[in-house]
């Protein structure tokens, strides 16, 4: 039992670190009608980073805080420099611009930090179980992890829901001619948007950064996964990201401990062994298919688009 | 004669926004039915469920008899509905031939034919063709349709229609943008089709109208107002009120 | 076929293509033979990539798990001890059928970026389906003894080898070229120029497209069956999904509106790699800008390029 409230708390974190990366992805693609695939490469440039500051500093959350907003300069900077002249165009020219980008990205990473890849050591005061319940205890960091991302889902909410900006953004998904004859500076919204959802995804880089790695090529692993959400819960739907994160989150690490279980249960033990991680990495993409066969706009499409 | 067309109780929300409010009407067979109304009326959005494009929320709609309130858009050009569109909608990168031999091609069997050149079969250039002398456009032919003029482009888009050798026109403002000349011509072909094709036209070209239709139907908020014979139409109160205004006067 | 620059061009690729080994055993170069060989296989993953990216306006992400499809075929079949061509590369071309049949019903029911994400998405699970199949290596691959046996014809030797991808790869043309020009090369070509106005004129689209995409999955899946015999290996990370950005890049830097232009493309990218890595090992910073500015500024690619040349007295050449 213990076992498995554990994987749901796994489940939990990993789906809302899931989430930050996906809600850049989904923003972006609603507000800009952007296909960015350069946004895994956002999310190891943030794990990246936060190694670096961290070892300079001597400090992790000194580093992670110097990470988000190094990456949310990069991402405006990036947005500046290539993403503008895509906005418009087919959306062929924005798959290609932006894979060009992930392979600058890669190289220009490997250029500076070497091909070897880098850690993020955790603090002590992190890296200790935390006592949750009477004889239940769970890392203390992965609580940290969905401590700060339900703030940071929590903020993003407010943010588009409660404030200007949030109105403009809102307004911009759904006009964006009309924005900009309001006299908005749409340009500057669009940078800070773009900067936003790539320090996003940045953070969710350097928060996994201590669990899993920090290596080049890690931002194509997850953008998968961050495709597929988005696909889920409907481009442009904050919520539907949300949402769906938590579901592929909790699918695929309760699929992954349980289902051999239940192959095994079912079938052979040579059969159950063989077929076991195959099956249990296609779930997220049955899912998908099932999603997709019902409703093929997505759960909480926010448009026709 | 007997009802080509008959649309009963068609219902369509967008949101909180009613475009098809319980419309009721029909469309004769061989009568060319023109439909008027403001701006907003619910025009277009009918088009496009009588089409197909857009699925009615509630209603029916009976074409010959067949009920196709189900039907997807491509079966019903097959039961002899054709449409044009009030925005051209056309195959831009195909020459002004290609296009309308596509329409053609649509009818003439299915198109799992992998080998053999298109442009190459006599039947559907010979039938294009014919669609475009229809038209006028038989000059244009070998030109990519991207280069021709507004005017040349709704005549391209009639003959499409034409094509496909249809039972019901629906054309949707084929006048949309001609200058007066180009009108003027458009209303003379659209005389020529007259008693070869049942015809429902969305038309704001008064003059076009009063002068071509059989009968008239107005359109206001989605709800039918008024149907008839066009002088009664030009006397109704209601009408004059809604639509023709003061400033038109015909 | 007129003189256009465009179609000479086009000989003169194939004419150059077909000469190699003569040039291969002049200058004793073989290492260039093992490049075109590539080159070629990879060109008719382009050319068959092109049917639905190009001329369909299906943008798919998720080419490459054909040719990790058709090559695992050749690969697991060798590996059980089934070495008759005669067997694998039909087994090939009916799993990557099925597959391109199962992933266009679902993905064709969707279009535009959901589109892309979906077709990605199948062909990167495909990838982690088979990488976690230890039987057949996993993650590390399949190493395959034995090429494709087609009796007489020794595909162990490489000048042999390199033909039989040639041939196909011009077959390959051919029939795409026959195929955008038929009656179902038109709807398709119709369904991406404006696919409300084809299904208003009265054609399914989408039962068209599907046939469309199981075609140029199936030609995917014989480029895959190639390149296992000539790399004599086959793993995962040929289907990774950034392979199938490879793929598009040749597509679209070799131009999309022609049968042959893909294979533009693959030359061009291929040769250019080996050219730039010889210069510097980190020249992907070099590919990866250059691939933004041919987005921004020459879109037609080699092809449109060519297509818009004209003879040097300025009289133009119909085309």
């Amino acid at each position: 039992m213990t076992l498995f409230i554990e994987q749901c708390l796994n489940g939990l974190q990993f789906g809302l670190l899931l989430f930050l990366l996906a809600a850049g992805l989904t923003l972006v693609f609603g507000i800009m009608d952007l296909v960015n695939l350069a946004h895994g490469s956002l999310y190891m440039i943030g794990a990246y980073f936060a190694a670096t500051f961290a070892a300079w500093t001597g400090s992790f959350v000194l580093g992670a805080i110097l990470a988000f907003f190094a990456t949310l300069l990069v991402g405006m900077a990036v947005e500046v420099i290539a993403m503008r002249r895509l906005y418009g165009r087919d959306h062929l020219d924005h798959v290609l611009g932006t894979f060009g980008l992930i392979l600058f990205f890669d190289e220009a990473v490997r250029l500076i930090w070497g091909p070897d890849g880098m850690s993020l050591p955790l603090p002590s005061w992190l890296n200790t179980a935390a006592t949750i319940a009477p004889g239940f205890s769970y890392s203390a960091y992965k609580l940290a992890i969905i401590a700060v991302t339900l703030a940071v889902a929590g903020g993003l909410y407010l943010l588009v829901m409660r404030t200007r900006i949030g109105m403009l953004i809102r307004a911009g998904a759904s006009n964006r001619e009309m924005v900009g004859a309001l006299g908005v500076n749409i340009k500057l919204l669009y940078t800070l948007v773009f900067g936003l959802g790539a320090a996003l995804a940045g953070l969710a880089g350097l928060m996994q950064a201590p669990i899993l790695t920090v290596q080049i090529g890690m931002g194509e692993n997850i953008l998968i996964l961050a495709f597929v959400i988005t696909v889920i819960g409907g481009i442009g739907s904050i919520r539907g990201s949300f949402i769906a994160a938590l579901f592929v989150g909790f699918v695929d690490t309760l699929g992954r401990s349980f289902f051999p279980d239940i192959l095994r249960a079912v079938l052979s033990p040579a059969a159950a062994a063989t077929l076991a991680p195959a099956l249990s990495s296609m779930l997220i993409y049955l899912l998908m298919a099932i999603v997709l066969i019902v409703k093929p706009e997505g759960l909480f499409s926010a448009g026709g688009r | 004669m007997s009802a080509l067309l008959q649309v009963d109780k068609l219902a369509k929300r967008f949101g909180g926004i009613v475009a098809t409010d319980d419309l009721v009407f029909e469309v004769a067979e061989g009568e060319l039915h023109a439909i008027i109304g403001p701006n907003g009326a619910g025009k277009t959005t009918l088009i496009a469920q009588l089409s197909g494009q857009l699925p009615a929320d509630s209603g029916s709609i009976r074409f010959a008899g067949a009920d196709v309130t189900r039907l997807p858009a491509w079966r019903r050009s097959h039961l002899g509905l054709a449409r044009s569109f009030q925005i051209t909608s056309l195959f831009l990168d195909l020459t002004v031939l290609d296009n309308v031999a596509l329409a053609v091609q649509a009818h003439a069997g299915h198109s799992f034919h992998f080998w053999r050149d298109a442009r190459a079969e006599a039947g559907l250039r010979r039938n294009a063709r014919a669609a475009l002398d229809e038209v006028g456009l038989s000059n244009r032919a070998d030109a990519r349709a991207s280069l021709l003029s507004h005017g040349e482009h709704r005549l391209l888009e009639l003959a499409m229609a034409l094509a496909g050798k249809p039972r019901l026109l629906l054309l949707d403002e084929p006048m949309a943008g001609l200058g007066p000349d180009e009108s003027a011509r458009m209303v003379e072909m659209l005389g020529r089709l007259k008693r070869r094709y049942t015809i429902l036209l969305v038309e704001h070209d008064m003059e076009a109208v009063f002068a071509l239709a059989d009968r008239i139907t107005v359109l206001v908020y989605g709800r039918v107002i008024a149907s008839g014979a066009p002088d009664v139409i030009r006397a109704d109160a209601q009408v004059r009120e809604a639509y023709l205004g003061e400033d038109e006067h015909v | 076929m007129t003189l256009s620059i465009r179609n000479l061009a086009t000989v003169a690729l194939f004419a150059a293509l077909l000469l190699l080994p003569l040039y291969v055993q002049a200058t004793g170069d073989r290492f260039l033979l093992t490049l075109f060989t590539r080159i070629v296989i990879l060109a008719l993953a382009a050319v068959s990539l092109n049917l639905i990216l190009g001329f369909g306006g299906m943008m798919s992400f998720g080419h490459a798990a054909y040719l990790g499809i058709g090559g695992y075929a050749v690969g697991m079949l060798a590996h059980e001890g089934i070495v008759s061509g005669l067997i694998q590369w039909p087994v090939a071309l009916a799993a990557s059928a099925l597959f391109a049949l199962v992933i266009g019903a679902l993905s064709l029911r969707t279009r535009g970026v959901y589109f892309i994400m979906i077709t990605l998405a199948f062909a990167q699970m495909a990838y982690y389906v088979i990488a976690g199949i230890a039987r057949y290596g996993g993650d590390d691959g399949l190493t395959i003894y034995k090429r494709s046996q087609f009796g007489a014809l020794n595909l162990s030797n490489k000048v042999v080898f390199y033909y039989v991808c040639l041939a196909l790869l011009m077959a390959t043309v051919y029939l795409v070229w026959r195929l955008v020009n038929s009656r179902f090369g038109m709807v398709i070509r119709g369904a991406r120029s404006n696919e409300t106005r084809m299904r208003a004129i009265g054609f399914p689209t989408y039962r068209y497209k599907l046939v469309c995409f199981v075609i140029a999955g199936t030609l995917g899946g014989l480029a895959g069956a190639l390149l296992a015999n000539h790399n004599e290996f086959i793993s995962p990370a040929t289907m990774y999904w950034t392979r199938s950005g490879d793929l598009i890049v040749m597509v679209v830097l070799g131009g999309m509106g022609s049968a042959a232009g893909p294979v533009f493309g693959a030359v061009a990218l291929l040769v250019l790699e080996e050219v730039l890595s010889g210069i510097t090992e980190y020249w992907q910073i070099i590919l990866g800008p250059l691939l933004l500015l041919i987005v921004l500024f020459a879109r037609g690619g080699i092809d449109g390029l060519l297509a818009a040349a004209r003879w040097p007295q300025g009289k133009k050449a119909p085309a």
